[in-house]
């Protein structure tokens, strides 16, 4: 595009209609103040302004006929490459089946290649296409202030300004006020629809389907265990209720971790010091939640000789032996621990619920559940 | 061949302008002129894997079930059979091993988001470092900072579809996430998942999301992206004859169409490739979720990394009063560094512009060592969200060096802090000492090799004046204007404010954010105070600098044709 005299602003909507002038229109003038730009140009006027530009045209051959030639046959047999790898891949989805691993890894094996080189021979004839065949031209394109002229931004608030007038909008403040008083609960209405996309939570964070006489079942099998069976010090074991094994929003919150433990080896809590509470624990073995009392992960990672429980999300870890107080990481609290007992069988059973709530903290959890019934 | 084609424009080239009035329009469209470098194609390959993350989701929306009924799978893959599982596990399986194609195109979608996402991050880095967002391209700029946050949003949401265990232990981890929040988080957890976790609602949920609503907005803001730096005219690197009046560079037609498409076939090319040859997410490995189960070393995608890595180093702190919790533990790691991270890069072209007084349009980039403060605070930023991208995967780490895990989280609760203070010093001092080599270069010319004896006696080594090309590149400066002097557009900053309180803050933030070594002076860019410095000994430490600055009105440049005064 040409450009006018510097420091003239030209409107962006006219520099189509400066290019068809190109050379023979007198310099767009500009009635009124000129732009405070102007006053304080420091630098001298340059070439290109001072005189018109060369027109921007392309030549029509390479810059290297030869060179061209040459990669004329290059992007020729890229773009050949690419429809055969094309052609292949069509045969490739044809003649191989999936179904099983093995003809899975084939398949996918020849798809993504055969895909892979049809797009890159593309790539690569193009590239060459342009840098082997097209002249090698830099062009200059002038660039133009983006704001308007005052009389553009007068013109414009002038039109705003008698729209504004004439709607009324300014001079009847009735209209104004009702029409905002109208819009504020119009777009506070479809925000009461959302509020069906779930039940109130209640105290439903608070519980779990733990009670009293509830088998636990390992996690897996599920089958009962008998603390008897359960004697090597050092287990672990994942738990959960029995008759539950398929619905994940117990599980959720109901699956517990067992370790058995050597006698003596639990600490139990007293004044001043949390700890295991003995009366929940059966034969050393003791229960605690396995979801995390941090975000919720599962707390997965038990170390025998430190009696260390590791959550492999964030790294919080709890002291098993100690009614799971926390050692290290975020958790803010312990593990609840779960009382539990054995039925007449001799099977593992809770005895209650836990007596705080599991999992992640939330608004309501409330400092009692920090206490955790575990001191 | 050529009457061929103007028999075609004859034809239907007369037939499209009768009726759409094309041919003014798209000839001004078609000499459009594009600036090379290489960096601008980072953005490029954003939206190029964003158009194969379009293409690929969809083939995934013709066999994929947004389902939590429970089934029992019988299909291809054995080692699951009569596994109870979800719908959406259950096609996701199915996808993989009885939809030929399914598997690349499942590994095309997943490489194609981790690509979406690295090269949003490395564009915006781009864009950042060289100052490309200044004005007039700030609104453009937040619009990117929000396709940033909904592309690692959409990211999030789609890995988690598959309803595996790994995707699942997410899932619970953004549910313990949401209950943190004060007062609402209890009840924004119940709304999304639709009671308590994990519910039945929230894959399909997650679905119209991940599929109709992000991607809408994507396709939007990504439009108003493009349509913006087509219209402004997209920036330039600094060099000979380049200046913010002018783009130079070559025409769209037939240049850039067909360089943009070699890349776009690239990029696919080498997703596709990626696909084949480098499993990524085999959800039949991590088995179907479970709330009881997980597996160690489990890691998000790269780019919530840095929320993982957030959540492990944040201590335990919490706050019980009046009988609720404030979880402090989980809310503010999960929400500040992100807020920080986001605010930062959002209100950052403003803050500048604020501190600089500068109000000129900018089109010709910043080499980032003429922007030492700036280059230094976005290092800062890149080793504070580095650490917590990091910490994300501590626990590898901790395993792969040896070293004992706790350590790794303690040495980044401390690295948090001094990490960012380090990379800014650092990263600002070799910003200075590049500009001293600038400098130098100009001031004595490019060293020859040859020694040359004077009849004196004394030896002198030869030097070359710097070639123009490099000397329009090392000369390229954003003259700044002096905060003290009136500014052009009067209204903007009352002198009173800038005397006030306030005004001495960004006095001192000026002194700053101006800090550069000067060029050598009577090279064309004084206003009449670096005459003054003499010639060759301009290279004073750490001082603003006063002959580079100028009251220069809007769209005028310091750096164009200036004369070529400085010698050995």
């Amino acid at each position: 595009m040409s450009e006018t005299e510097p420091g003239h602003q030209l409107p962006p909507g006219e520099a189509g209609e400066a290019e068809e002038h190109e050379y023979t229109r007198v310099p767009h003038r500009v009635i009124g103040t000129p732009p405070p730009a102007e006053a304080h140009t420091l630098l001298p006027d340059t070439q290109a302004s001072a005189e018109p530009p060369a027109p921007r045209e392309l030549p029509a051959g390479p810059d290297n006929p030869a060179k061209a030639k040459t990669a004329e046959k290059v992007v020729a047999a890229c773009f050949v490459l690419s429809m055969l790898a094309s052609i292949g891949f069509i045969a490739a989805y044809v003649g191989l089946e999936v179904h099983s691993v093995d003809a899975v890894l084939r398949s996918n094996l020849a798809l993504g290649l055969s895909m892979g080189i049809a797009f890159m021979a593309m790539g690569v004839g193009f590239t060459v296409w342009v840098r082997s065949i097209m002249p090698d031209v830099e062009q200059v394109e002038e660039r133009h202030p983006l704001a308007s002229t005052p009389q553009e931004r007068a013109a414009f608030s002038k039109t705003f300004i008698q729209g504004a007038e004439a709607s009324g909008f300014i001079k009847r403040p009735l209209l104004r006020r009702t029409l905002i008083a109208a819009s504020v609960p119009l777009a506070v209405a479809p925000i009461v629809l959302l509020r069906d996309m779930g039940p109130l939570p209640g105290t439903s964070l608070r519980n779990t389907v733990w009670r009293k006489g509830l088998r636990m079942v390992v996690y897996g099998p599920n089958t009962p265990l008998r603390a008897a069976d359960f004697s090597t010090p050092g287990q672990m074991i994942t738990m959960i209720p029995e008759g539950y094994a398929e619905n994940q929003n117990v599980l959720a919150k109901a699956t517990v971790i067992i370790i058995k433990f050597a006698p003596g080896e639990l600490i139990p809590g007293r004044p001043g010091s949390p700890g295991t509470v003995m009366n929940w624990t059966v034969d050393n073995i003791v229960a605690y939640s396995k979801i995390c009392t941090h975000v919720g992960c599962p707390v997965a990672l038990y170390e025998q000789t430190t009696h260390h429980i590791l959550c492999p999300c964030h790294q919080s870890t709890f002291n098993a032996a100690q009614g799971a107080q926390v050692l290290f990481g975020p958790a803010p609290r312990p593990l609840p621990q779960l009382p539990i007992g054995t039925d007449a069988e001799g099977f593992l059973i809770a005895t209650s619920d836990f007596h705080v709530p599991v999992g992640p903290s939330f608004w309501e959890l409330g400092a009692s559940g920090f206490r955790g019934g575990n001191e | 061949m050529s009457s061929m084609t103007e028999k075609a424009l004859d034809g239907t080239g007369k037939f499209l302008d009768d009726r759409f009035h094309g041919a003014r329009g798209i000839r001004v469209f078609l000499r459009k002129v594009f600036p090379d470098h290489w960096s601008f194609l980072l953005g490029e390959i954003a939206l190029y894997s964003f158009i194969i993350l379009l293409l690929s989701g969809t083939f995934l929306t013709l066999f994929f079930q947004p389902s939590m009924t429970d089934v029992v799978y019988h299909g291809s893959y054995t080692p699951l059979d009569g596994v109870h599982m979800s719908e959406a596990y259950a096609s996701t399986l199915n996808i993989s091993f009885d939809v030929r194609g399914g598997l690349l195109m499942r590994q095309i979608h997943h490489w194609a988001a981790i690509l979406f996402v690295s090269a949003i991050v490395c564009h915006l880095l781009r864009v950042f470092f060289t100052g490309a967002f200044r004005k007039p391209r700030e609104i453009n700029w937040l619009i990117g900072v929000v396709l940033f946050t909904l592309a690692f949003t959409e990211g999030l949401f789609g890995y988690s579809l598959p309803d595996d265990l790994l995707s699942g232990t997410g899932l619970r981890i953004l549910e313990g996430v949401l209950l943190s929040i004060p007062i609402v988080g209890t009840y924004l957890s119940f709304f999304l998942f639709g009671g308590q976790f994990p519910g039945h609602d929230i894959i399909p949920r997650l679905y119209i999301i991940h599929v109709l609503l992000i991607p809408g907005l994507l396709l939007a803001l990504i439009t108003a992206h493009l349509f913006l730096m087509f219209f402004q005219k997209h920036t330039q690197m600094p060099g000979e004859g380049r200046t913010d009046k002018n783009v130079v560079g070559q025409q769209m037609y037939p240049y850039f169409m067909a360089k943009t498409g070699a890349w776009f076939f690239f990029i696919f090319g080498v997703t596709a490739l990626l696909s084949t040859f480098a499993q990524i997410n085999p959800i039949w490995i991590y088995g179907p979720y479970n709330p009881s189960g997980i597996s160690a070393g489990s890691q998000p995608d790269w780019y919530m990394g840095f929320l993982e890595g957030a959540l492990r180093m944040w201590p335990s702190y919490r706050w019980n009063t009046l009988g609720d919790t404030w979880a402090f533990n989980t809310f503010l790691p999960a929400f500040v560094p992100l807020g920080l991270i986001m605010t930062g890069l959002a209100v950052w072209p403003f803050l500048e512009q604020w501190i600089t007084g500068d109000k000129r349009e900018h089109h010709v980039l910043d080499r980032p060592r003429n922007a030492p403060t700036r280059t230094g605070v976005g290092m800062a930023g890149v080793t504070f969200y580095g650490i917590m991208w990091l910490e994300g995967a501590n626990d590898i780490i901790a395993s792969q060096l040896n070293i004992s895990l706790y350590l790794t989280t303690e040495i980044a609760r401390y690295a948090i802090f001094i990490g960012p203070v380090v990379a800014y010093w650092v990263t600002k001092r070799i910003c200075l000492g590049l500009q001293r080599k600038d400098v130098h270069l100009l001031e004595h010319g490019v060293e020859t090799g040859i020694v040359r004896q004077l009849p004196s006696g004394e030896y002198i080594e030869e030097t070359t004046p710097v070639p123009p090309d490099i000397r329009a590149k090392l000369e390229a400066r954003t003259g700044l204007p002096e905060l003290e002097a009136p500014p052009a557009d009067g209204d903007e900053v009352p002198a009173p404010s800038a005397r006030g309180g306030l005004g001495q803050i960004r006095t001192r933030l000026n002194r700053v954010l101006t800090e550069s070594i000067p060029l050598p002076t009577g090279n064309g860019h004084g206003n009449g105070h670096g005459d003054g410095h003499g010639n060759g000994h301009a290279a004073e430490p750490a001082a603003i600098a006063p002959g580079d600055s100028g009251q220069l009105p809007a769209g005028q440049d310091g750096s164009d044709d200036g004369g070529q005064g400085a010698g050995a």
